[in-house]
């Protein structure tokens, strides 16, 4: 008797030792002072989290109160299995959704841009980034198919925004990565990156009437980024061969669709916003035995690269590792992200058009892309 | 603070946890009421004689190596190895304190150990004397070696206490002996078999054979093989108290054989020698990280592992040799269809080799006083169908010179360790050359005249080198790495005391308190884009530890017997690089609060084990924050065997029932353990 009671004390105890779990919960920071009658409402940014770890989260900067909320998903949508998700690729809004693109978790999350409330999923195998028009959703994926040895190609999927289904894909090339749309044409960077024997080097033009490929502009080799500007004008850059061949900035010009013009500057991101590019590199210095980052700006008008950068007051030197970059429609202040180690929270910037810091709030791990609210 | 209210309350848990089991030990007893004599494994061997450590000695107290090495000394072995619910070495060495297992779950789930928090490739494990070696990354994994053939494990802090060893005995932070079965050949026996199978959840299949043989008086042989397949399938749960969803691990398949010679004589001048040949081959699912989405995986992965070994002993008066030699050749297969290149699925093979020679020369300058010096010399080779691999070789020459002054109650010991390092590669770079001296001292004092209390201490500087994978793993480029170097400081005591005729007939405790520190840490860093990870000495870790052991041994009635051990670990590992955007928190995974309790019974012809282990709050990134918070874990384990004799065969059945309490946890994020799950064991004994 004396044993049963003991027994079941011990199971009492041994149940209550662990704390109950409960949905990781949202944070709130006073950033500026709030202004109900901003234009732009706030700006959701995602943080793509390290791989394997599950960590993608949403964050959200409301400017009408000021605050920056950190990890919304959670506590919105608390009955999701393991959240989020692994690494959060792209994010972007396009009527009342907001898509966030899920690399390791296959998927595209739907989200109700007001409230942060889930309204689906798309499943996406290794999709990457997304870009809207006429009420079609485009994704980027690395492979149109998992595990047929013949298919190395990447697809750009397009998806209905109004019954959020896949509506039919294309092949593209190997690896795909960032998209732009000018006109009635879809262009997407290949990269080839599982192949680093044989890096892709072209741009393939998708037209969006026929959904079919109708061209492969020829480039550099490991494309990733790709930036319209409002000339018909891309900015493509290339991540060379981490070896012998240097990462470069091109500008292709969609009426000839031909490689118009190249920057020998190392552009890891950039955003453009009316005629200015914002964007930072990273270069190994031989001096230095290390890599050293450079913020720079290029006007897009004459395409010529600015002889000023964005931040002036020093703060550069406080920036580990810039990952995020993005201008605020209004007041042009440019957003920079410090993605710190990469298993750390990370830390957002804003600077004002004079270059000096403004504020700076703690975010999620590896804090990525931004998505403006109006 | 809500992290210090849930410190103390964890300590509470652990502690009423450990009460509640030693107040209702009889409910031990209570499981294993039957009849006669248990078996007890005596050790009648000739050739080694280990087993002095059977401490259930009730008459008179028998003073083991526990209590008179001068590092911190702990040992599994036997019979207290066979109860244990353990399949692996990987499951075993959970037992000892101040280490951590990464466990990713399952059967074929990575195992490695991490003792006092200096990191994984900080510990050398040795197989019968010879260090198991991983030159791509520097890491054994424990769930690969099963207990099937082992005797004896032994873990040491620093090194083991004795000058009289190779060169790479001196060349690590800690040292893990795995002692494989020794021929063993009592009343005129020549031949000896055992055959046993083991079975249960997972659908886990798992028949071995040993054959031990006395081919003539001064020559023994052994065979030892064993087969292991299982689906590797088990349930695990995720929730975050709104979600609860219960899955299934899939793609956790494995199936192993081992194949194991040995042979070991004496020749006419009493000088001993030994040959072994192991063979292992594995092919196996990987399971990866269940993350949103993702619950099924298609890696691959295929191993192959061949050594042979051979070591040599002899005495001439004061004059002592040890020499060892070994080659290893080591082949691993991964295959990630997840991933299409232009020539297909990702696939990825690994060829390494490695020949090993070491001499130890021991001197005995005078009845108190030996000098020791030690050679050894090892080659690495590294191929890999990687693109741009840089095929590297490295060549290392160790030498030791270490001293002991034995008295009746001080044991000094001291060495010095040069380890010379070449690397040469066919492509790209080479680390530079290295030469590194480093000292280790080590005290072991008996303060009054009673043999029951020793004092000991060590002063250990060693480092590890930069892996193959860390300077040459293509993707990361090319990274001149400093070694990584630990210093560490130990101060403990060991108790021993035996009662006669006393309910408690014996109690051991040992405790150690340490500090460590890891400088120049090498860990990934991304440089501008996340393909991109270099590898640099940036971390600067702080250890301070307290490790505790207790063990007793009970007579409750003549033939009733039982067992209790706890352990507990204490650990502040602290990031100490100010740079460090967690400087000043509690590193990766690393537990505050962790121990184990055991206890065991033995009445007659039964047994029955229990064990409880406990992992205290963790932190799953480096940052200690809400969002890398982990909970703590704990299991019950719980085990009964039954040995009976037919015709003379010794049979031994055995039924095990692990994480009874079917709780949810992971040792590392995202890869989840199993719940409840059960073994079988049918042992021969002929």
């Amino acid at each position: 008797m004396k044993n049963l009671i003991l027994l079941i004390a011990f199971s009492v105890l041994m149940a209550s030792c662990r704390k109950d779990l409960k949905p990781i919960p949202e944070e709130q920071q006073q950033v500026i002072p709030p202004d109900p009658l901003s234009t732009v409402k706030g700006f959701y940014l995602v943080n793509e989290g390290n791989m394997n770890m599950n960590k993608a989260s949403l964050d959200y900067m409301d400017y009408t109160k000021g605050i920056y909320r950190r990890n919304i998903y959670n506590e919105v949508n608390p009955s999701i299995v393991k959240g989020l998700g692994d690494v959060a690729n792209d994010i972007g809004v396009y009527g009342s959704k907001l898509y966030i693109v899920v690399n390791v978790s296959n998927k595209v999350e739907v989200l109700d841009v007001r409230t942060g409330k889930r309204i689906t999923q798309i499943n996406i195998t290794n999709c990457r980034y997304i870009t809207f028009k006429d009420g079609k959703a485009y994704v980027s994926a690395y492979l149109g198919k998992v595990g047929d040895p013949k298919a190395p190609n990447g697809v750009v999927v397009q998806i209905d925004t109004v019954s959020l289904t896949e509506v039919k894909r294309v092949d593209v090339g190997r690896q795909p990565e960032e998209m732009a749309i000018v006109g009635q044409k879809l262009y997407v960077a290949n990269s080839g990156g599982y192949s680093p024997g044989a890096y892709e080097r072209t741009v393939s033009v998708v037209d969006l009437n026929s959904f079919a490929v109708i061209k492969n502009i020829a480039v550099a080799i490991n494309l990733h980024r790709l930036k319209a500007d409002q000339y018909g004008d891309l900015y493509v850059t290339s991540r060379g061969d981490y070896y012998d061949i240097p990462s470069k900035m091109f500008v292709i010009d969609t009426k000839t669709d031909e490689v118009k013009k190249t920057f020998d500057i190392a552009v890891s991101n950039l955003v453009i916003d009316g005629d200015i590019a914002y964007y930072y590199g990273s270069e190994w210095s031989y001096d230095e035995a290390k890599f050293t980052v450079t913020y720079g700006m290029l006007n897009v008008k004459n395409e010529t690269l600015m002889d000023r950068g964005f931040i002036s007051d020093g703060t550069d030197k406080s920036i580990t590792i810039p990952y995020g970059i993005a201008v605020h429609p209004i007041t042009k202040e440019v957003f920079v992200t410090d993605a710190k180690n990469y298993v750390s929270p990370g830390k957002l910037y804003c600077f004002n058009t004079a270059g000096q810091k403004k504020w700076t709030v703690t975010t999620g791990d590896i804090p990525a892309h931004f998505a403006f609210i109006y | 603070m809500i992290r210090n209210k849930s410190v103390v309350k964890a300590l509470n848990c652990v502690f009423l946890v450990a009460a509640s089991i030693i107040g209702c030990g009889a409910f031990v007893p209570l499981v294993s009421s039957a009849q006669n004599n248990t078996p007890k494994h005596v050790s009648t061997d000739s050739l080694s004689k280990v087993n002095q450590l059977n401490e259930v000695n009730i008459k008179k107290i028998k003073i083991s190596r526990r209590q008179t090495s001068s590092t911190p000394l702990q040992i599994l072995s036997g019979e207290e190895l066979q109860k244990l619910n353990s399949l692996s070495v990987a499951d075993a060495v959970r037992f000892f304190s101040g280490v951590q297992l990464k466990d990713y779950g399952g059967i074929g789930g990575l195992k490695t150990i991490n003792v006092r928090s200096m990191g994984t490739n900080h510990t050398a494990v040795f197989y019968d004397g010879v260090q198991l070696g991983n030159a791509q990354n520097g890491q054994v994994d424990l769930g690969k070696f099963s207990l099937d053939n082992i005797e004896e494990i032994e873990l040491y802090n620093g090194q083991k206490s004795s000058i009289f060893q190779s060169a790479k005995g001196l060349a690590s932070g800690s040292s893990l002996y795995l002692k494989s079965k020794q021929p063993d050949f009592a009343n005129c026996r020549t031949q000896k078999i055992r055959a046993a199978i083991k079975g249960g959840s997972f659908g886990l299949v798992n028949p071995s054979l040993l054959w031990q043989s006395k081919i003539s008086n001064s020559v023994y042989s052994s065979v030892s093989a064993e087969y292991k397949n299982a689906n590797g399938r088990y349930k695990f749960r995720a929730t975050n108290g709104v979600y609860d969803t219960t899955a299934v691990r899939t793609d956790g398949d494995i199936e192993t054989m081992r194949l194991e010679l040995g042979l070991n004589g004496v020749l006419p001048d009493s000088s001993k020698w030994r040959i072994k040949l192991y063979g292992y081959k594995d092919n196996q699912g990987l399971p990866g990280a269940v993350v949103n989405n993702v619950f099924a995986f298609s890696q691959r992965m295929w191993n192959r592992n061949l050594f042979a070994q051979s070591a040599y002993e002899k005495t001439v008066g004061k004059y002592s040799l040890l020499a060892t030699a070994k080659y290893a050749n080591d082949y691993q297969r991964y295959l990630n269809p997840d991933i299409v290149t232009v020539d297909g699925l990702q696939e990825n093979n690994y060829y390494q080799q490695e020949i090993y020679v070491s001499l130890a020369n021991k001197l005995e300058l005078t009845k108190y006083w030996d000098v020791v010096l030690s050679a050894d010399y090892q080659w690495n080779k590294l191929n890999a169908d990687l693109y741009r691999f840089s095929y590297p070789v490295r060549n290392t020459i160790l030498a030791a010179l270490a001293t002991q002054l034995h008295f009746e109650r001080l044991d000094l010991q001291a060495s010095l360790l040069s380890t010379l390092k070449y690397d040469s590669t066919k492509r790209g770079p080479e680390d530079p050359d290295r030469n590194e001296l480093t000292p280790t001292i080590l005290v072991s004092w008996q303060p009054f005249n009673q043999k029951e209390f020793r004092l000991r201490s060590f002063f250990k500087s060693i480092f590890r080198m930069p892996t193959f994978n860390d300077l040459y793993y293509t993707p990361y480029g090319f990274t001149v790495l400093k070694p990584e170097y630990t210093k560490q400081y130990d101060l403990g005591f060991t108790y021993l005391k035996a009662y006669e005729n006393k309910l408690l007939s014996q109690f051991s405790i040992q405790a150690d308190a340490y500090y460590n520190t890891v400088k120049d840490k090498i860990v990934a860093v991304p440089s501008n884009n996340q393909a991109r990870w270099s590898m640099v000495n940036l971390g600067l870790v702080e250890i301070k530890g307290l490790d505790v052991n207790i063990q007793s041994a009970w007579q409750l009635a003549s033939d009733l017997s039982l067992t209790a051990a706890l352990t507990y670990t204490y650990q502040q590992a602290i990031d100490a690089a100010p740079s460090s955007p967690s400087y000043k928190d509690q590193i990766t995974y690393v537990p505050v609060h962790s121990g184990s309790f055991m206890a065991g019974a033995a009445y007659k012809y039964f047994s029955a084990n229990y064990s409880f282990i406990y992992t205290g709050e963790r932190y799953n990134q480096s940052t200690n924050n809400i969002y890398n918070y982990v909970r703590p874990w704990y299991t019950h384990d719980a085990a009964v065997h039954y040995n009976t004799r037919w015709n003379k065969r010794e049979i031994r059945i055995n039924a095990e029932i692990n994480n009874l309490l079917n709780q949810d946890y992971a040792v590392i994020e995202n890869f989840p353990m199993p719940g409840r799950h059960y073994r079988f064991g049918l042992t021969y004994n002929y």
